[in-house]
């Protein structure tokens, strides 16, 4: 068993009168792929956003190697997140989405060029820097979304539903790529899917929602 | 409605083809060939008098637009981002200030700030940010409601900071609502009146109050053609460099069809949600509660009835001794003037959306030459009728006719504005179906497009009545004794010094604000039915 670097511990979220989540507890390894697999509507989507910072929990704590992080603003938490429908920026073109974490991170520009043409490369967009990003395919655009999630090193990759939208063919294809991408470069993930075929081919484990709430 | 006979179409583009024409093409065509006399136009730009005043013009529209754009930035996000009880009504609220007659707005300022702050600069610029804090709370709201901020959250998790969100993201996707709100702000403010003749005085003149001070009290029209056509020239640049901007800045953004608005969850945006409708509401009715309450005020500090008294008594003397009307017959004048603009206005504006809408290339070019006059001022309009229609074939000089028909045409595009929507939403498979069940050309009209017709023109006819009720420009031009309308009745008023004439301006005031609100209402109570017809 892995050293456990992401944990979360009894997360509680109220929405109104209900309870979205109530103590939802769970882990994910140093360099661990682990697929959350639920239908719609059961809260893993919330979970990611408590897990990203960008939704306060009514109770419960969010740890990284051990240190709490639950009060971390998002943007110091070093935490990616993948959207289903992607939200690029749509004023920026490709590389300007992509380069948009590094850039706010101060790095050097030149540092960031080189980084962006990196990723591009990585998800197979090589050239299409000054695209915008509105004439990109849905699976490009997931592509280009990907890319600039990783573009910052972050210490772990929450990918909501990033394939749903794809259709069949470029949903399985790009399923493996992903799973290859994450392994090559080891980075930790926490991938919320409906599909249980997806989640067995992202993953190296499979967490069902039901069982978040089992202590 | 394209059943409609030849002559009856013909009909309905002559009219107001006609009307715009007489009214104010010529008008402005005027002012431009007594401006171009070469002497006129140089002395704008040489007098050392005439060039601070376009340089006040220009620097005091420019600092009201950036403070107004920089205010209305929060309540637009938090009145777009948060749903809260009462939302619709702060909303409705915040643009009270907007629909407000300018000498309204004018007034209530006199009354509110300290009289240190009389004929100031400062005075000038905080009243035109609380008469356009609308305009950016509603344009770049209603685009930031748009906006998915799930795109935000993303440029969270990439790392940005608040500060890094708001000006690398939000910020550039609602540059074209910010654009607009500052062009419209920049040219309401450029062309600011009422507001300037109140606060400014005569220590700082505006181009517009320029134009109306040679022409009515130094009787130098040539200097007065030549500034109007240099503030027409002006604004015309600023519109066509406006068009071809907003024409280039086609930026596609994600927007969702649904409002993102939710309710504030933690305690700092529930703080946030509550300081902002509480700021906004106390902006908005403190400056009006110092007018009423102004109107109460007696000779000495406690509350008396004597300006209300009093509003039936004269105000005086006018000019050269003439006596001047009293404030109740001013109101009197007032509606008796805004119900012959509003049917003006109404058969005008009717006959043109109607024109509009059954007609293609003609159609749009009716409707650019019915727009101009909302881009020029009604200074423009007013002086230019004052030197056209003084002649052979049109001498209306010395009647009061003149008045309400410049109120028709300022009010025009906006009634053509509230109808032609109305018309061009009628599904045209009723009129197909009322066809297929045997109703002839003119009972399909009858049955089909009057019925909505109606409801869209007794709409816009109540916003000609409440422009004409306020409208100040033109009619500061055209006024004769003893036809004074409220906003004349009131500068007259504050004119004279002495307090009681002050309380009485403060209580004609309140009744203009009164009647334009109850007009305004009237016409927000029909659309709302309209809507869901």
């Amino acid at each position: 068993m892995l050293p456990s670097m992401l944990t979360v511990d009894g997360v509680r979220v109220r929405f109104g009168d209900r309870w979205v989540l109530d103590g939802a507890s769970l882990t994910v390894g140093a360099g661990e792929i682990v697929a959350l697999l639920g239908p719609s509507g059961s809260g893993k989507s919330t979970l990611l956003r408590v897990i990203a910072g960008l939704l306060p929990p009514d109770g419960g704590r969010v740890l990284w190697a051990g240190e709490d992080v639950t009060a971390v603003p998002a943007h110091r938490r070093q935490f990616g997140l993948v959207f289903q429908d992607h939200q690029l920026f749509p004023h920026r073109d490709v590389a300007g989405n992509v380069s948009f974490g590094p850039t706010v991170g101060g790095r050097p520009k030149a540092e960031v060029r080189q980084r962006v043409a990196e990723l591009l490369h990585l998800v197979g967009l090589d050239g299409f820097e000054r695209r915008s990003v509105t004439s990109l395919s849905g699976g490009e655009a997931q592509r280009v979304a990907l890319a600039r999630a990783l573009a910052p090193r972050p210490r772990l990759l929450l990918l909501d539903e990033p394939l749903a939208a794809l259709d069949r063919e470029l949903h399985d294809r790009l399923a493996v790529d992903l799973r290859h991408l994450l392994q090559d470069l080891g980075t930790a993930g926490l991938h919320v899917t409906h599909d249980r075929d997806e989640a067995g081919a992202v993953a190296d484990r499979v967490v069902n929602v039901d069982e978040l709430h089992r202590r | 409605m394209n059943t409609l006979p030849g002559p009856v179409r013909a009909a309905l583009v002559a009219v107001p083809a006609l009307f715009v024409a007489v009214f104010f093409a010529w008008p402005v065509a005027a002012i431009i060939r007594r401006g171009l006399s070469v002497d006129g136009v140089r002395d704008v730009f040489t007098d050392p008098g005439l060039r601070s005043v376009a340089w006040f013009t220009l620097w005091q529209a420019a600092l009201s637009t950036v403070l107004t754009l920089l205010l209305g930035l929060l309540p637009a996000f938090v009145l777009a981002r948060y749903r809260f009880p009462g939302r619709a009504l702060v909303l409705a609220f915040v643009t009270v200030p907007f629909v407000l007659p300018t000498v309204v707005v004018g007034t209530a300022f006199l009354a509110f700030l300290p009289e240190s702050w009389d004929q100031t600069a400062a005075a000038i610029i905080i009243a035109h940010v609380y008469f356009n804090l609308a305009v950016v709370v509603r344009t770049v709201g209603t685009l930031w409601g748009q906006l998915d901020p799930r795109t935000e959250d993303a440029a969270r998790t990439l790392g940005a900071s608040p500060r890094q969100v708001l000006w690398r993201v939000t910020l550039p996707q609602l540059r074209p609502a910010l654009l607009a709100a500052a062009a419209i702000t920049f040219l309401f403010t450029f062309t600011s009146f009422g507001v300037v003749r109140i606060l400014g005085g005569p220590r700082h003149p505006t181009i517009e109050v320029e134009i109306w001070r040679l022409t009515t009290q130094a009787f130098d029209l040539e200097a007065a053609a030549a500034l109007a056509l240099v503030q027409l020239v002006g604004v015309t640049l600023l519109m066509v460099w406006w068009s071809r901007f907003q024409a280039g800045q086609a930026v596609r953004l994600r927007l969702r069809p649904r409002g993102v608005a939710a309710r504030p969850r933690t305690a700092g945006q529930r703080v946030l949600v509550s300081a902002t409708v509480i700021g906004l509401v106390a902006v908005v009715l403190v400056p009006l509660t110092r007018l009423v309450l102004g109107s109460f005020r007696g000779a000495g500090s406690g509350l008396s009835l004597a300006a209300w008294q009093a509003l039936g008594g004269e105000i005086g003397p006018g000019p050269a001794g003439r006596t001047v009307a009293d404030p109740w017959d001013a109101v009197l004048t007032s509606l008796r003037f805004a119900v012959i603009a509003t049917v003006v206005a109404v058969l005008v504006g009717g006959a043109a959306a109607v024109a509009i809408a059954v007609s293609g290339r003609g159609g749009h070019l009716l409707d650019a030459g019915l727009m101009l006059p909302l881009g020029t001022s009604a200074v423009t309009v007013g002086f230019g009728l004052l030197i056209t229609m003084d002649r052979r074939p049109i001498d209306l000089r010395g009647s009061w006719v003149l008045i309400p028909i410049a109120h028709a045409v300022v009010a025009v595009p906006f009634v053509v504005r509230a109808v032609l929507p109305t018309l061009r939403s009628i599904d045209p498979r009723l009129r197909d179906a009322a066809a297929t069940l045997g109703a002839s050309p003119s009972r399909v009209w009858r049955e089909i497009d009057l019925p909505f017709l109606r409801r869209a023109l007794v709409a816009g006819g109540g916003f000609a009545f409440a422009i004409s009720l306020g409208e100040f420009g033109a009619t500061s031009f055209l006024t004769r004794v003893g036809d004074e309308t409220m906003p004349i009745a009131i500068t007259r008023l504050l004119g004279r010094p002495s307090a009681l004439n002050l309380a009485q301006a403060y209580a004609l005031a309140t009744v203009l604000m009164v009647l334009t609100l109850a007009a305004i209402l009237a016409v927000d109570r029909l659309r709302g039915e309209a809507a869901s017809f």
